[in-house]
């Protein structure tokens, strides 16, 4: 896959302080790959996910996203990157339709565009009842598929999704999985977070962080295979104890 | 721009499907700007006092007749006796007891002094005062028409004439004081919490990671509020000319001018709590101890300055709304132009300036 890399990443660093919350990670994502960046809590995936998606700078190192430097041309990258994070954020006080309008509006499509791609979205995911209902009096499930959809409305190549399926049950989960999936089948590129090792065997390749550092990447099946253990479960906590 | 006009739109599908902001942006205003205007006032109309006489003769009667028919005190009761003022008092009926002593109009004519005692319910500090002003001074023009044939060698006539505000209605000074607040708690409230709700639903790194720049972000989240602001202003001068009578002597469209930039250095301390606060409830309080509480005291509005501690009265330099008050006043009520107002204008200009950096440099911090 090395002509079709979409993500480049060398030696990004990432410093607040004395505390180093990046520390000098290199990897390559290629184009329409599930890529799993895992890690324990603080480990800090989120903080290098934020400098990939462009909101948050970084120390040192660099990253291309899209053939786009972060540091340099981070609205180029903002517009071909999708992004939706573990709290599902839409508008809890505006309906499915009103939050697929503003959402759409402000990557600049057109009107015409967004009414289309609402209503094929509100088709897809069957929400002809709630459309037009405040989007807070929706179960948290049906947020994140609206949230994921939202994200995909300016038809980004790179998808990034922090921990897209924090506190739903395991059905929504699956279901979840399976719209990753079809994207993916549609040549997008998933960068996404998680902390549920089950979730790492549906990957790809992923990439476990522990401290800052990125410890193992691989495919699941060669990381279980390297380690000799028969879940990414265990891969996962066969390194984090090495570390200490 | 279309983007911009979207943006626009969603904040206000905020503020009109939430009851609370609502009410803040609208009710408050008017129901601050009443009660301020009609409740709270320094002046006092029919207060309830009683009469011990001691004498009951010609003299006092007229005395009597000439406060029962002011406006500012009716005669609830008349006491016969010193034991009586206490229970009088005890019950709370009445604010103040004239006593005349014996022999009241005898003492007048022959030794030209006789003595009335005003006791007063002194539980409520300003208006025992005021009513005793009162008192003095129906006695005081009562004892000028008994005179009125004499005349006495050395006398210095006092003259009082009060320039601005004839009638010393309390109103003309609360408007703008009121008028001051609503547009800081509009302004600086309503923003800074409107926007740390959108960190604290996440809804902000979504914004920052779209195309939109972080600048116009929040643009658009102020916008809307630069709006309703002046629309309040418009309801508070109108509520003060036709309600109050309150005169506006200056012109309209430097007192427009004034009040915008008030807004803007509201907007911007709004951004600034914003900037420094991570939740909703943190910019409330922020803003309600670090805004409302200094503008309602420090700010001139009912505690005058020149009678602070010295420490507090260089404090109220930085509160912006002392100058603003300052502004309001000299507009609406002497009719000054921006010849009198250029150093209070240049200081809210600079103030907002200054605001505007601190939290653009703040919000760099943060995105680094």
């Amino acid at each position: 896959m090395k002509n079709g890399n979409i993500i480049h990443v060398k030696n990004l660093t990432k410093t607040f302080g004395d505390f180093t919350a990046v520390d000098n990670i290199s990897f390559q994502v290629g184009k329409g790959e599930v890529f799993g960046f895992l890690g324990a809590n603080g480990a800090g995936k989120t903080t290098a996910m934020k400098m990939l998606i462009g909101i948050s700078k970084p120390s040192s190192g660099e990253a291309q996203v899209a053939g786009f430097d972060v540091k340099s041309q981070a609205e180029k990258v903002k517009r071909s990157i999708g992004y939706m994070s573990q709290r599902f954020s839409l508008y809890n006080d505006l309906t499915i339709r009103e939050n697929i309008t503003f959402f759409g509006g402000i990557y600049g499509l057109k009107k015409s565009d967004i009414k289309t791609k609402s209503q094929n979205l509100i088709d897809e995911l069957d929400l002809h009842d709630e459309a037009d209902k405040l989007v807070g009096s929706l179960p948290l499930g049906w947020k994140q598929k609206v949230a994921f959809s939202v994200s995909l409305l300016h038809d980004p190549q790179i998808i990034f999704l922090d921990e897209p399926t924090g506190g739903v049950d395991p059905i929504t989960r699956r279901k979840f999985w399976e719209m990753i999936y079809r994207e993916a089948h549609k040549g997008k590129t998933i960068f996404v977070t998680t902390h549920y090792m089950d979730e790492a065997e549906y990957c790809d390749r992923v990439s476990i962080m522990v401290a800052g550092k990125i410890e193992a990447l691989d495919t699941p099946k060669n990381l279980k295979e390297k380690y000799k253990v028969e879940s990414m479960n265990q891969v996962f906590l066969k390194l984090a104890r090495n570390i200490e | 721009m279309k983007r911009f006009i979207g943006f626009i739109k969603k904040e206000f599908y905020h503020i009109f499907r939430d009851k609370r902001s609502l009410f803040i942006l609208f009710g408050m205003p008017i129901v601050q700007v009443m009660l301020f205007g009609f409740a709270i006032t320094n002046e006092i109309n029919n207060v309830d006092i009683a009469i011990l006489d001691h004498s009951k003769d010609a003299n006092t009667k007229q005395i009597i007749d000439k406060i029962s028919a002011s406006k500012y005190f009716s005669i609830k009761d008349f006491l016969d006796n010193e034991r009586d003022i206490e229970t009088a008092f005890k019950k709370g009926e009445i604010k103040a007891v004239l006593n005349f002593e014996k022999d009241f109009s005898k003492k007048l004519m022959t030794e030209n002094q006789a003595t009335v005692q005003i006791l007063t319910d002194a539980t409520d500090p300003n208006t025992a005062n005021t009513i005793s002003n009162y008192t003095s001074s129906i006695l005081s023009s009562y004892q000028e028409l008994l005179n009125k044939d004499i005349s006495i060698p050395y006398q210095i006539g006092v003259q009082t004439r009060m320039f601005y505000n004839p009638e010393l209605k309390s109103v003309f000074m609360f408007v703008p004081g009121v008028m001051t607040i609503i547009l800081m708690l509009v302004s600086a409230m309503m923003t800074s919490i409107s926007i740390t709700r959108e960190k604290e639903l996440g809804t902000m790194e979504i914004l920052l990671v779209s195309p939109l720049k972080p600048f116009q972000v929040i643009v658009g989240k102020v916008v809307p509020y630069i709006l309703l602001s002046v629309i309040n202003a418009i309801v508070i001068i109108l509520l003060s000319i036709f309600v109050f009578s309150m005169p506006v002597e200056g012109n309209l469209f430097l007192l427009g001018a004034e009040t915008i930039l008030f807004i803007m250095n509201a907007l911007s301390l709004g951004i600034l709590i914003s900037t420094v606060s991570a939740s909703q409830q943190t910019a409330m309080m922020v803003s309600l101890m670090g805004l409302m509480l200094p503008v309602i005291l420090l700010s001139g509005f009912i505690f005058p300055i020149s009678s602070m501690p010295f420490p507090l009265q260089v404090i109220s330099n930085i509160i912006p709304a002392r100058w603003f008050i300052i502004i309001l006043k000299g507009i609406m009520l002497k009719g000054v132009g921006l010849v009198y107002l250029w150093k209070e204008t240049l200081i809210l200009v600079g103030m907002t300036l200054f605001f505007i950096a601190l939290s653009v440099k703040k919000y760099k911090i943060r995105l680094e």
